[in-house]
C-alpha cells in the first residue's frame, strides 16, 4: 500500500506537480499495480540473468568524429520557447 | 472507383499504367478524411494544401520517367509520435503541443526516398501510453466498425486510418503492443518487427529497451512492401544490428505445406473470451489443410509477462521523459509565479503531462528509488529472461507461433479508462512477444456476431519477419 505521503514523495523525486485529488487517485492506483506486480514474487530466479536488452550487440562504437545532424544552430534554437541570449537559452537561477 | 480503398500494390499498378495520378490518389484520400475524420478523430493533424503539393511533386517525378519503388506516390498517415521536419509533432501530449522538428525521423526520411506522400498525422496516447487512444490530449479515436467502441492504442489513430481508407498505409510504433492490439481491433494488418530491424531516431522514447516501430497496411502483401523500404541498420541508433535485409516479398507465395506452427496453450485459456480464441482455431484449422503441422506448445511464463512489463517499460519511460523539463524539451510553465528552477520544472511536468503518463512517471520512479531496485526492477528484468528462455525453447519444435492479439474485440470508450490495472491486461498476449524482442504480425482472422474484427498474431525468431508475411499471406488467402 502506498499512502499519500509516500506518493507526494514519490512526486517529488519524479518532479512532478500533483493536485490533492491526483494523490489521493494516484495512492490507490499505484498500489494496485504495485500489488500485481508483487506476481514475480513467485518465481524462482535464483542464478539467472537480468536482461537489459534483446539482441546481444555489445559495446557500440563509432569513429571519434564530429557528426552533423544535418540541422543549423538556428533551427534548433527556434524549437525553443524560452528567451535566446547570444545563442544561449535562458534559463531560471539554479543557485542564488 | 475510390482510389483511397486501394493496396499499395494495386495503386503502384494503376500509378505505372497510367490510370490514375499521384493527385488522384492522395484526393481521395483527402475526400475521405473530410467525410469521416470528424467522427473518427484518427488524424489530429492534416494540411490539405501540403498533402496535394507532394501529390502533385511525385507525379512530376513520374513524368520525368524517375521510379523510386512500389511507395512512390503512395499516401501514407504517419502516427504523431515520428518526427516531421516543418511539421507539428506532438506525441498527443500537452508538453508537445506546440513543438515543430528541425528534422525528419530516420524511417520518415526513408519512407520519402521511396517517394512516400503524407496525409497527416495520426492520434494516439499520450507518448504511445495506452491502449485505446482515449489518453491523447486531442479526444479518443473511434473504431470505424463502431463509433461506440475505440481502436485501440496506442497507435489508434493509424489503425483507424487504413481501417477507413483515409490513407494507404500507415506507421505506428509497437512497444508492449501498440500496433498488434489496434490492428486486431480495428481489423487492419499490423507488423510489429524484431526489436532493432528498424530505427528507431527521430521517434520519440517509450521504454527504450521494448519500442520498435512498423506499420499498418491493408494485405500482408503490402507489409512485406513496407518494411523493405525502413529496415536496417542506421548510425543514428546504435541498436540497429547489422544483419542483412532480404527483400521481404520474396517470403510471399510460399505456403505454409510442412511449416510447423506452435498453439501456446496459455494464450487460449483463462482471460480470452471464446469467441476470440474460436475464431483463431478456425483459422488454424483451415491452415492444417494447407499443410501446416500444428503443434501444441507451453509457454509457462505468459502469465508474468504484465508484471515484467508494468516494472520495467515504466521505469525506463520515466528516465527517458525525464527531458520534459520545460527547457531541454517541452512547454515552459503557464503560470509566471514561478520563482526558482525546480519549481519551474514542477510547474512544466505538472502542467504538461497527462493523468496516465504521471501514473507510470510516478511507478517507474518508485521502482527505481533506492531500495525497490532491486525486488522490483533486477527483478523484472530476471523474469524477463525466463520469457525469452520460453519462446527459444518453443521455437525448437516450431517455426512460428499463432496466438490471439487482444483477449476481447474492441471494448467500449470509457469502460476502462479509470482502471489502468484491467486497462494494462489488454497487452497480456501482446507483451511476451516484445519483452523477447521478437517480430509478430496481426492478421485479420474474421469478425465476431456482433461485426467486431477479431485479429490473429503470428510470432517469429528474431529477424525471421519473413516466415510472419508467409504465414500470415496464407492466413489472408484461407478466409477468401
Amino acid at each position: 500500500m502506498l499512502t499519500e505521503e509516500q506518493v507526494r514523495h514519490v512526486a517529488k523525486l519524479a518532479r512532478l506537480k500533483l493536485t490533492d485529488e491526483e494523490v489521493k487517485k494516484f495512492s490507490g492506483q499505484l498500489s494496485g499495480v504495485l500489488e500485481y506486480v508483487d506476481i514475480l514474487k513467485e518465481v524462482n530466479t535464483e542464478g539467472v540473468e537480468i536482461t537489459s536488452q534483446v539482441t546481444g550487440l555489445k559495446n557500440v562504437m563509432r569513429k571519434d568524429e564530429v557528426v552533423s545532424g544535418g540541422v543549423t544552430r538556428e533551427e534548433l534554437l527556434a524549437c525553443s520557447e524560452l528567451e535566446i541570449d547570444s545563442n544561449q537559452v535562458k534559463v531560471m537561477h539554479a543557485i542564488k | 472507383m475510390q482510389l483511397n480503398k486501394l493496396k499499395i500494390s494495386e495503386a503502384a499498378k494503376g500509378l505505372r499504367a497510367g490510370k490514375f495520378s499521384c493527385e488522384d490518389l492522395m484526393k481521395d484520400c483527402l475526400k475521405e478524411v473530410k467525410a469521416r475524420n470528424k467522427d473518427l478523430n484518427a488524424y489530429v493533424f492534416v494540411d490539405e494544401k501540403m498533402a496535394l503539393n507532394e501529390a502533385k511533386e511525385m507525379d512530376k517525378k513520374f513524368k520525368k520517367g524517375e521510379d523510386l519503388g512500389p511507395l512512390m506516390g503512395i499516401p501514407c498517415a504517419m502516427k504523431d509520435i515520428f518526427n516531421t521536419k516543418g511539421v507539428r509533432t506532438t506525441c498527443c501530449s500537452p508538453m508537445l503541443k506546440d513543438f515543430v522538428p528541425p528534422y525528419d525521423a530516420t524511417v520518415v526520411k526513408r519512407l520519402r526516398d521511396a517517394g512516400m506522400i503524407m496525409v497527416g498525422k495520426t492520434n494516439m496516447d499520450e507518448f504511445a501510453c495506452g491502449a485505446s487512444t482515449e489518453h491523447s490530449c486531442f479526444g479518443v479515436t473511434k473504431n470505424p466498425h463502431d463509433i461506440e467502441r475505440v481502436a485501440g492504442g496506442s497507435s489508434g489513430g493509424s489503425a483507424a486510418a487504413v481501417a477507413s481508407d483515409m490513407c494507404i498505409y500507415s506507421t505506428g510504433t509497437d512497444t508492449g503492443g501498440s500496433i498488434r492490439q489496434p490492428a486486431s481491433l480495428c481489423g487492419v494488418v499490423g507488423m510489429k518487427v524484431t526489436y532493432g530491424r528498424v530505427s528507431r531516431s527521430g521517434v520519440t522514447a517509450m521504454a527504450s529497451s521494448w519500442d520498435t516501430v512498423g506499420h499498418f497496411s491493408k494485405s500482408v502483401e503490402d507489409s512485406a512492401i513496407i518494411l523493405n523500404a525502413i529496415a536496417g541498420h542506421d548510425d543514428k541508433d546504435a541498436t540497429t544490428p547489422n544483419v542483412a535485409v532480404p527483400d521481404y516479398t520474396s517470403f510471399l507465395g510460399k505456403g505454409v505445406k510442412g511449416l510447423k506452427i506452435g498453439l501456446p496453450k496459455e494464450y487460449f485459456g483463462e482471460g480470452v473470451e471464446k469467441e476470440v480464441s474460436d475464431k483463431v482455431m478456425e483459422v488454424v484449422e483451415k491452415l492444417k489443410k494447407e499443410g501446416a503441422k500444428i503443434v501444441e506448445v507451453s509457454l509457462p511464463m505468459t502469465k508474468y509477462a504484465v508484471a515484467v512489463y508494468y516494472v520495467t517499460m515504466p521505469a525506463e519511460l520515466s528516465a527517458n521523459l525525464e527531458r520534459f523539463d520545460g527547457i531541454r524539451y517541452g512547454k515552459k510553465p503557464s503560470k509566471s509565479a514561478v520563482q526558482d528552477l525546480v519549481e519551474y520544472y514542477f510547474a512544466s511536468r505538472g502542467e504538461g503531462f497527462g493523468s496516465e503518463i504521471k501514473r507510470r512517471i510516478m511507478i517507474g520512479t518508485y521502482v527505481l528509488s533506492a531500495g525497490y531496485y532491486d525486488a522490483y526492477y533486477k527483478k523484472a528484468q530476471r523474469v524477463r529472461t525466463l520469457i525469452i528462455k520460453d519462446f527459444e525453447k518453443a521455437f525448437e519444435k516450431v517455426d512460428v507461433l499463432i496466438a490471439p492479439v487482444s483477449p476481447t474485440p474492441a471494448f467500449k470508450i470509457g469502460e476502462l479508462v479509470d482502471d489502468p490495472l484491467k486497462m494494462y491486461m489488454a497487452d497480456a498476449l501482446t507483451i511476451p512477444a516484445s519483452a523477447a524482442g521478437l517480430p509478430a504480425i496481426s492478421v485479420p482472422a474474421g469478425m465476431s456476431k456482433s461485426g467486431l474484427p477479431i485479429g490473429l498474431q503470428i510470432i517469429a525468431p528474431q529477424f525471421e519477419e519473413g516466415r510472419c508475411f508467409t504465414v500470415g499471406e496464407v492466413v489472408e488467402k484461407v478466409q477468401k
